[in-house]
């Protein structure tokens, strides 16, 4: 791979939390730091894996990806913006009344988001009922879904994760974004979900475990899937949350907290292109 | 009914491979040929109606006509939110099918009363609800939901239902079918109780109180026409239903009497009080406790159409 692919993607990375940051800011919204987690992993997504055109929304035989934690959306609406499924300024009206842009992943008017989240638990479920019309219409389709570390409270992600490998899915693909911290703390004091990998391995799906934020390791990941014919593959993302804006990381605070005034100018600053 | 809806849906999904049965692990011997015969048309998505109904969507949006198929309360409720969220929202193509509607599992306990079903599905939105009334109408239903583009709840009774229908009829989602004429009042059932409420007009016009009966098999979209045509035209109006009176037929109709202009008629709701069942047992004692039967269907029609006559 040369370092120009390499960099694209890790402009794409930084474009997408700059968006980030200035979307929750105006809209003095939540859920900045799952946002930020997820970027670098979005960027590998939406620059390297996914077959897409932006032009054919519903090209029967695309990728799918399903943005199953709802609350980082304004990660996802910047990623398809950047992708050219609409233009990158409409995502000043994220969150503004009469905006389809809502404060969780919305489809009704969004070209390119294939689920509306919000509640979780539901991607991974509805991701699995698309992999296996894929397989049994002989569709080259293969699914994304990423969800959250907190999202694995939900025994609907369990049930779906019991079902894909039984069923030998080995088109789909899940994305855990383990920032470590959920809604009212952090995931090991709330409900512990370590060994997280075991778990997945153990349900039957390939796993791999990787640092969510290593651009290489992510690009490797998410194109050589599936790790094994017959299983569905698990991605394991060992992120941090708020990551890209020194004083957001490891805080429970930005998962609330939108970045107002001072707090923004500091954020885009630490997010302006290296010199 | 069951039978009728599964033999239909057999005959539909051999023409139509689209179309993909998935079951919650039940329909032991009901969905046997279909799953023998057209296995890759049929799925058992395990215990699990959560993930059973938000696959039934995913296949859906990538070009199915899915449905889920379960008892009770089990593909309703359990999975509310995914019928909201998943189905609902993104007007997926499915079709939620339960067996065993109010108390065709009497015995079985309150678990497995189906009492609340229709009031909340009929409260999620963009999804038609429709519960046919004998095997004749589960059959022609079973092709309408098929046939219609967008989330249908189709609820259904058991097998060995009586057939009511004597004569082929003409079905149409969201249009009542009159069973019989009459002026003195008007008995607008949905669901498997239909039978029950023939013989109640039959014992009422020996007595001299003539009905008419609509079989309100599609409550939503309701066909308030027809409610408002009997509202005009007959005496009183008496809706009878195997389910709770909050949330139902009866609050359909009521809806649109409320709303309506100038329409000022008597009015009760037959039904089941809200609060679960202190008794257990078949589904004829469990109508019988409720006022149900036909004995009882007519009594309670007779005592107020007496009322108001003698006011």
């Amino acid at each position: 791979m040369s370092d120009e692919k390499q960099n694209n993607l890790s402009e794409l990375a930084r474009r997408i939390r700059q968006h980030c940051v200035r979307m929750t800011g105006k809209a003095n919204a939540s859920h900045i730091g799952g946002s930020l987690s997820a970027a670098d992993l979005l960027a590998g997504i939406y620059g390297r894996a996914l077959r897409y055109d932006p032009q054919r929304p519903d090209w029967p035989d695309r990728d799918r990806f399903i943005m199953s934690k709802g609350h980082a959306c304004s990660a996802l609406y910047a990623v398809l913006a950047e992708s050219d499924y609409f233009p990158v300024e409409r995502l000043e009206t994220f969150y503004q009344n009469g905006s389809p842009l809502a404060g969780h992943v919305t489809h009704k008017n969004v070209p390119g988001v294939e689920l509306s989240t919000g509640s979780l638990g539901h991607g991974l479920p509805v991701a699995t009922g698309m992999a296996i019309a894929a397989k049994r219409d002989g569709r080259p389709s293969r699914i994304f879904c990423m969800i959250s570390d907190g999202e694995c409270d939900e025994g609907s992600v369990w049930e779906a994760a019991l079902f894909a490998p039984h069923h030998k899915l080995d088109n789909l693909v899940v994305i855990v974004d383990y920032n470590k911290i959920q809604s009212l703390g952090v995931v090991k004091e709330v409900i512990d979900l370590d060994p997280l990998a075991d778990k997945w391995r153990a349900f039957g799906w390939a796993v791999r475990e990787l640092d969510g934020h290593d651009m290489l390791a992510i690009e490797k990941a998410l194109t050589q899937v599936p790790y094994e014919a017959g299983r569905p593959s698990c991605i394991v993302a060992h992120t941090v949350k708020g990551k890209g804006v020194s004083f957001m990381e490891n805080k429970l605070l930005w998962h609330y907290r939108a970045p107002l005034g001072e707090d923004m100018a500091k954020a885009l600053a630490e997010l302006e292109p290296a010199e | 009914m069951r039978t009728a809806f599964i033999s239909e849906l057999f005959e539909l999904a051999k023409q139509d491979e689209r179309i993909v049965l998935i079951v919650g692990d039940l329909g032991f011997g009901v969905v046997t040929p279909f799953m023998e015969q057209l296995p890759r048309q049929f799925l058992n998505a395990g215990v699990a109606e959560q993930n059973m109904t938000s696959m039934a969507a995913g296949m859906a949006l990538s070009g199915k006509i899915a449905l889920t198929y379960s008892i009770a309360n089990f593909p309703t409720l359990r999975c509310l939110e995914q019928v909201r969220n998943d189905v609902c929202y993104h007007d997926a193509n499915v079709k939620i099918v339960s067996v065993g509607g109010g108390f065709t599992y009497g015995a079985m306990g309150a678990t497995h009363h189906a009492l609340e079903d229709l009031a909340v599905m009929r409260a999620m939105p963009g999804l038609v609800v429709v519960a046919p009334g004998d095997p004749v109408e589960a059959r022609a239903a079973t092709r309408a939901v098929i046939a219609y583009q967008g989330p249908c709840y189709l609820r259904l009774g058991k097998a060995g239902e009586p057939v009511v229908h004597q004569l082929p009829i003409d079905f149409e989602l969201g249009r009542a079918i009159q069973m019989r004429e009459g002026r003195d009042a008007t008995l607008i059932s949905t669901g498997g109780i239909l039978q029950n409420v023939v013989r109640a007009a039959e014992r009422l016009a020996r007595e001299g109180i003539q009905t008419r009966v609509l079989s309100m098999h599609t409550l939503k979209p309701l066909d308030a026409e027809a409610v408002l045509a009997a509202a005009r035209e007959t005496g009183a109006i008496f809706t009878i239903e195997e389910h709770s009176v909050l949330g139902g037929l009866g609050s359909a109709v009521a809806e649109v009497l409320a709303e309506a202009d100038g329409i000022k008629v008597p009015f009760k709701r037959l039904g089941v009080p809200s609060g679960f069942s202190l008794h257990i047992g078949s589904q004829e004692y469990m109508q019988d406790c409720h006022g149900l039967t036909e004995a009882g269907i007519a009594e309670s029609v007779a005592s107020v159409i007496r009322t108001v006559t003698s006011s």
